[in-house]
């Protein structure tokens, strides 16, 4: 196994681990974190590849990438906060009455 | 001595990942979660993309995780969810794991990849990089303030929506 296989097999592992934490965990700010591994997982894979490349995009790509995952968090946290407050609880299966 | 670093750095972010599934409670999570994002830092250093691993630490870590461990500080702590750690997808999402984690580990194991990712190329340094990024990607650069201005405005409006609720 070389090194691209090695990154590209820990890139893919994190995602897979991340989806199925958002899966199966029942906290709703656990499964925000599960959702950032995944990103960290295609931003992995994503820096492999263009260091292979040897470009500069693909760290101005993965820059913004960054840039963009704090923008998503930054809304995501007040959303889970408001509905903490609205049922008193995190757990997500109380908000299955969304379902419709 | 570079390959046994990048080795232990991408095992240890495959562990802090698997340990984000076990945990039980939010702050332990957090906390795996951020010594995973330390090893993945780790090993953008140890590919020489010395930019990437400073914005990992920065970012990440420094903003991003901050702001959810502040998160997880004001909620209650006696919260059902912080004891019943998993829904009822359990058992379908771990066969999904396993279908999904099998066919990527197939793909990649049977694609032409070069060797090339090497550990000792230094491919990115600041130079290169903000001449490409104010350069050649100024728009986006101009876009992503944008859409952070977007963000705060966002936060700020459902800040307000929520004291609405409770007058």
């Amino acid at each position: 196994m070389n090194n691209t296989q090695l990154l590209l097999s820990v890139s893919t592992g994190l995602f897979c681990i991340g989806l199925v934490g958002v899966i199966v965990r029942r906290n709703l700010l656990v499964m925000l974190m599960c959702m950032e591994l995944m990103l960290n997982g295609v931003i992995l894979s994503l820096v492999t590849l263009s260091q292979q490349a040897a470009s500069a995009t693909g760290a101005v790509l993965v820059f913004l990438v960054f840039v963009v995952a704090a923008a998503e968090i930054a809304i995501a946290v007040p959303i889970v906060l408001l509905l903490a407050r609205r049922k008193h609880t995190l757990d997500a299966d109380a908000f299955s009455d969304l379902k419709g | 001595m570079e390959q046994a670093l990048l080795w232990f750095f991408a095992l240890a972010a495959l562990v802090g990942g698997a340990l984000m599934l076990v945990l039980r409670h939010p702050m332990r999570v957090a906390l795996a979660l951020i010594a995973s994002m330390m090893s993945l830092a780790g090993v953008y250093a140890m590919l020489g993309v010395h930019v990437i691993a400073v914005f990992q630490v920065l970012i990440y870590v420094g903003a991003v995780m901050v702001f959810m461990v502040y998160a997880i500080m004001l909620l209650d702590v006696r919260d059902p969810s912080f004891t019943h750690r998993y829904s009822g997808y359990l058992l379908p999402g771990l066969a999904g794991l396993a279908v999904l984690a099998w066919t990527f580990f197939h793909t990649i194991g049977n694609s032409p990849l070069q060797a090339g990712a090497s550990p000792a190329t230094t491919a990115f340094d600041v130079q290169p990089f903000s001449a490409a990024f104010l350069n050649d990607f100024w728009l986006y650069f101009e876009l992503t303030s944008v859409l952070l201005l977007a963000a705060v405005v966002a936060a700020i409006a459902i800040l307000k929506a929520r004291r609405g609720n409770h007058e």
